[in-house]
């Protein structure tokens, strides 16, 4: 479903030069299986999620990256959130003055439109999202405030996946989404996740930690470091990143 | 010749981007069309004789010239203010057209006589002048009690430059005692009225640009809502200035009786020009006791492109008089448009217990320079004000929020609420907060909030990886910035507003 070959990229920030922090990232998520990405910080996990979901300021220099057998990189980000590519973010922004449920509203018909469906009915999107709100125990009051003003971090972890259940998309990243999250909470929004594995659905699961691991089973994991993937293996490489650490698994002295 | 050749091919090209740029722009303000309609104009300048011509064309009694003369020889003796954060080329005011009417009379008995250049204008405006049109329309959409709510009838006042040309709705207004007409036929009407009120609030002395109003006014609108009246519908003035080379100088004057209320709308736009033209509108409000008026504003004139070029220089003053105990003013407006705002509405709170409100969107894009605000004046006991504004700067524009809030010393226990948000669209506009606040009392409170926020490129790909367009993406995050005063204004202004704000800041990033 997805196809990165020999990725390589860099940021570009607004002052001072351009920095090479992916060199050469090939990887294949293959339909309905969830891969893991660790790493430890600096290590180009982010920027990798937002080099497959098109930020401004980071420049891809060589390699491809294939979704579903097109093109990614040539299409501006609203085009593949169309295409079902959903990014939960490490850190949510906030949005002043627009309600949770308008901005879902407004991006789910953004979204059939671009793909040329019928916009959602009032009836038929309430009901969606109290199924969403329901399975993430939000509390419907929250739906109407401005989208993560004033919510705790946790809140807003469980709010991003208020917004992939709605949006339904059919390829995720989940950047980093067990920080900030505590135990209980953790078991809800990986509840939440759970909910969307399907066959024709796949994951890119960024995190730092095995516990996020231990409620969303990944298919196969991956170690970034320095902007490569230096070791791949199934689920019982993260447990073993977890007892020995990175560098006892990278081989480093 | 060869040289001469390539020179006109170069204008050539020059002349075909210019109105390939010209199309790009008229694509964004879909007001800036000229109707084509033979004008009467006054001659060139500002005179004393300018000041008689305007006052014998709307044939006016002789008080009425001389209060108009007092003005033009204070006026002569005034300079042009230089404190607000706006910079433009000196005007000069013997270079435009102090009077310009459709020619064949500045009167018209009935709705059939309008030119029909003048009505197709309106109805391209989306206004309608015939009042059958608006019943129909409104029985239309009566079927369901919702569609009824948001399709209130409105009574229209429309100014083409310098004349009233049409007033609808009067009869029926005339049942319920309300008077809605033109400040012209007022003037003839109800002089004992007009002579009461007019000034009352802005004096003739008050400013250059009032003071200069107040010699040359032309057309503008009369209210009169009589004691215990609620008016039975809004009541609006759309101002279109069309002529080339003329400043528009309407005068407004709303007087709502003991316990009346009235809520009235106003809408302006002109056709792109490369000049730019004058507007120094005047409007009162006079609200007796537990009078309530509402006044709306939808201000579209045209902003000049995106070179700076062009553009209407608005300089307005605007003031309500909350004269009777518990008496209520609230300003809204949505500003877009023009080169020059120069603009603050604002409330003498001097009966006791009487409230004034102030809720402003002000957007700014290209060049545009908005200069804008309230002042609340604390006079009586228990007053109460509350100003929000949210201004938008966009390109490389510059937004000034200016306010004042006085209490005086016999305004007892006087309560404000200021709240002032700047967004910034993009790294070349300036957002600029001047707050004065001057108290004599020390049981009054008052409040003042401020924040500036740029829309950020990290919100903007937040909602673009959702699947919004950056255009619908910004859309979005500024109608969120501005919705608290979006919400105060009557249903149809609001959609509206929203419209002329998206308009308004597209293209402003990326």
């Amino acid at each position: 479903m997805l196809e990165l070959t020999d990725l390589h990229a860099r940021v570009v920030p607004e002052d001072g030069p351009a920095r090479e922090i992916l060199k050469g990232i090939s990887l294949s998520v293959p339909a309905g299986q969830v891969h893991a990405i660790m790493g430890p910080n600096g290590s180009g996990k982010s920027t990798l999620s937002y080099v497959l979901t098109g930020r401004d300021g980071y420049e891809v220099t060589q390699g491809s990256a294939e979704f579903e057998g097109g093109d990614l990189l040539a299409l501006p980000p609203e085009t593949r959130a169309a295409k079902g590519l959903f990014l939960s973010f490490q850190y949510p922004l906030e949005i002043a003055g627009v309600p949770v449920m308008t901005f879902v509203r407004a991006a789910m018909n953004a979204q059939r439109k671009a793909r040329g469906e019928a916009e959602v009915s009032a009836p038929d999107f309430l009901k969606l999202s109290r199924i969403a709100a329901q399975r993430l125990r939000i509390d419907p009051e929250m739906l109407k405030r401005p989208l993560n003003v004033g919510f705790s971090g946790g809140e807003k972890k469980r709010l991003e996946i208020y917004q992939m259940l709605m949006l339904e998309p059919r390829f995720m990243i989940l950047d980093e989404t067990d920080s900030g999250l505590d135990i209980d909470a953790l078991k809800v929004v990986a509840e939440g996740v759970n909910a969307l594995r399907r066959p024709d659905r796949s994951m890119l699961v960024i995190t730092h930690y095995q516990r996020l691991l231990d409620y969303i089973r990944p298919d196969r994991v991956h170690i970034l470091s320095a902007g490569r993937i230096v070791k791949s293996g199934g689920p019982e490489l993260a447990h073993e990143l977890e007892k020995s650490g990175y560098d006892s698994v990278m081989g480093a002295p | 010749m060869s040289e001469d050749k390539e020179v006109l091919v170069k204008e050539g090209i020059d002349r075909g981007t210019v109105d390939a740029a010209r199309a790009l722009e008229s694509d964004k303000y879909a007001e800036g069309f000229v109707t084509d309609i033979e004008m009467e104009l006054a001659p060139k300048g500002l005179s004393e004789d300018t000041v008689r011509y305007i006052s014998a064309k709307k044939e006016e009694p002789e008080w009425m010239l001389q209060w108009r003369l007092e003005a033009f020889e204070r006026w002569l003796q005034m300079t042009e203010p230089t404190w607000a954060m706006i910079h433009y080329p000196k005007i000069d005011y013997q270079d435009a057209h102090y009077y310009a009417a459709p020619k064949g009379g500045a009167k018209y008995k009935t709705i059939d006589d309008v030119p029909k250049e003048i009505l197709d204008t309106y109805a391209k405006l989306g206004i309608p002048l015939k009042e059958q049109e608006v019943l129909l329309g409104v029985e239309g959409a009566m079927e369901t009690a919702a569609a009824a709510r948001e399709t209130p009838r409105v009574a229209v006042d429309a100014v083409f430059d310098s004349v009233s040309v049409a007033t609808t709705f009067r009869a029926e207004l005339a049942r319920a005692g309300v008077i809605f007409m033109s400040i012209s036929e007022a003037i003839r009407e109800y002089p004992d009225l007009v002579k009461q009120y007019l000034g009352s609030v802005v004096p003739v002395t008050d400013n250059f640009f009032a003071t200069l109003n107040s010699a040359v006014f032309s057309d503008g609108t009369f209210v009169y809502v009589p004691k215990g009246v609620r008016c039975p519908m809004e009541l609006s003035t759309y101002f279109r200035m069309n002529a080339k080379g003329t400043g528009q100088f309407e005068r407004t004057l709303i007087i709502v009786g003991e316990g009346g209320y009235v809520s009235y709308l106003e809408g302006c736009t002109a056709p792109m020009r490369d000049e730019n033209q004058l507007h120094a509108a005047v409007v009162e409000l006079v609200a007796l006791a537990d009078a309530e008026i509402k006044y709306s504003t939808v201000q579209n004139w045209w902003p000049g492109d995106a070179e700076g070029k062009g553009g209407v220089y608005n300089f307005v003053t605007k003031r309500g008089d909350c004269r009777g105990a518990r008496s209520r003013i609230s300003w809204t407006q949505v500003e877009t448009g023009s080169a020059i705002t120069w603009k603050y509405p604002s409330c003498i709170l001097r009966g006791d217990d009487s409230s004034g409100e102030f809720y402003s969107i002000a957007v700014t894009n290209g060049r545009q320079q908005a200069d804008t605000g309230t002042k609340m004046i604390h006079l009586g006991k228990n007053t109460r004000s509350r100003i929000i504004s949210k201004g938008i700067s966009a390109g490389k524009s510059n937004n000034t929020y200016r306010g004042l809030v006085s209490v005086h010393p016999r305004a007892s226990k006087a309560r404000n609420f200021t709240q002032c948000d700047s967004l910034l669209i993009g790294g070349e506009c300036g957002a600029h907060t001047v707050p004065y606040v001057e108290n004599r009392r020390s049981d009054a409170q008052l409040e003042h909030e401020a924040t500036t926020t740029k829309l950020s490129d990290d919100q903007l790909f937040y909602a673009r990886q959702r699947g919004l367009g950056e255009e619908e993406a910004v859309a979005l995050l500024v109608n969120g910035f501005v919705r608290d005063v979006l919400q105060k204004l009557p249903m149809e202004f609001a959609v509206e507003a929203q419209k002329l704000l998206e308009v308004s800041l597209e293209g402003s990033v990326g």
